[in-house]
């Protein structure tokens, strides 16, 4: 049984305190620049279909693409991250789920990064 | 997670018919969605076969015929019968599906085949074609609309150049029958915090009143990731709106404002 006034539940607990703007500017910051950053890869990508591992890794270490790679994976994970947020926010309204949902995402988001970023450092640097 | 099937008590049956009276000539069937909660009932469909010729040009004429003349316990809302009210919105449709717009400037003559009616969509239902609007009302509340000024008030009026004034246009239209807002998906998963396009509406309007000196609080009101950013564009607003306003737009300007002040 509830008494409270629909007022009480429409202002619920007030503004979020991540704010609204923040989330949603980056979302499209990293969207324009996977913009170029994919085109490049995809192209890149294409142009090694037949590659052997060696030719890939002297690849990966040639003069600025290391760089290019390391800002790619963070605009995937960030954008990633950020519009998988999105969709929990939408749909998982159990409490409980919804923040099991949005720690595993953010964790998940950060590790993958760190991992791709920390590979691709091996393969530049011929570790 | 959100619930794709209706509860078990929400399934809609099959109702009554009622026949139109002998020598009727032009039939046209009318499909009403019926629910009264005092009988612990199910929801259900009556058809109603109304004769056109004995009836005026608009769906509303039709519920008010019904009404009148064939079931007296039919629920709606309805006032001005010429779209400024805001009252008679209805989910109406044919027989595939339908859209929000307002009975009383809906010709029948534009819906081929049978009719359906329902209630505005994703709202309690209080009893037949009756919504409960109570929580669209208190997120009306909260925005706080009405002008905000400090500067004392000169006399006569406050003033605003037709350049200015022209900035309302598209938004002091809006009636506040909640079409818009019942079709938006984010509004239905999310109703109880986001504030949904009729909302935003009427909040951009005093965001983009001259006179008003509270924009700076109204824009940090809605910085949120509920009460503002559930909308992702998708724009059944715009489109249902039987005002031919753009809520749709008015949000987006509401997120540029929000942008700039960055
Ligand atoms: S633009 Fe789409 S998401 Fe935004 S209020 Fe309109 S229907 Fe809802
Ligand atoms: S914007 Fe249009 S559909 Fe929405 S409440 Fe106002 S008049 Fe109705
Ligand atoms: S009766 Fe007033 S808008 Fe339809």
């Amino acid at each position: 049984m509830e008494f409270r006034s629909t007022l009480r539940k429409v202002r619920g607990r007030g503004l979020s305190t991540e704010g609204g703007v923040g989330h949603w500017w980056a979302e499209r910051i990293t969207a324009i620049a996977l913009v170029p950053l994919t085109l490049w890869f995809v192209v890149s990508a294409i142009s090694m279909v037949d590659a052997d591992h060696a030719t890939f890794s002297h690849w990966v270490g040639a003069e600025g693409n290391p760089v290019l790679l390391i800002l790619l994976t963070i605009a995937v994970y960030q954008h990633g991250h950020l519009a998988l947020q999105v969709i929990i926010e939408d749909y998982i309204h159990h409490e409980a789920a919804h923040f099991t949902a949005l720690i595993a995402v953010k964790l998940g988001a950060f590790f993958l990064a760190v991992f791709t970023i920390f590979s691709i450092a091996k393969l530049a640097f011929g570790g | 997670m959100v619930e794709f099937m209706l509860p078990a008590n929400s399934k809609i049956t099959k109702g009554k018919t009622v026949r139109a009276p002998a020598g009727a000539t032009r039939i046209k069937n009318f499909k009403v969605y019926r629910f009264d909660p005092d009988s612990g009932e199910n929801p259900r469909w009556d058809i109603f076969e109304v004769d056109l010729d004995t009836c005026g040009p608009m769906v509303l004429d039709a519920l008010l015929k019904i009404k009148n003349e064939m079931d007296s316990t039919l629920a709606f809302r309805r006032s001005c019968r010429e779209g400024v009210c805001g009252s008679c919105a209805f989910n109406i449709g044919d027989s595939v599906g339908g859209t929000n717009t307002l009975a009383c400037t809906k010709p029948i003559d534009d819906i081929k085949g049978d009719i359906t009616i329902s209630p505005l969509p994703h709202l309690p239902v209080i009893k037949d074609l009756v919504a409960d609007l109570s929580v669209p009302y208190a997120q009306y509340t909260s925005i706080e609309p009405w002008l905000q000024a400090d500067t004392p008030p000169p006399p006569g009026e406050r003033l605003q150049s037709p350049e200015e004034r022209e900035k309302l246009d598209g938004l002091w239209e809006c009636i506040l029958c909640f079409c818009c807002q019942t079709s938006c998906p984010s509004y239905w998963w999310n109703g109880d915090r986001y504030l949904g396009a009729a909302i935003l509406l009427q909040s951009y309007r005093w965001i983009a009143d001259s006179r008003d000196e509270a924009t700076g609080k109204r824009l940090d009101d809605l910085d949120d990731p509920f009460k503002l950013y559930r909308c992702h564009t998708i724009m059944n607003c715009t489109s249902t709106c039987p005002k031919g306003l753009n809520p749709g737009k008015a949000i987006g300007e509401i997120k540029t404002a929000l942008i700039k002040r960055r």
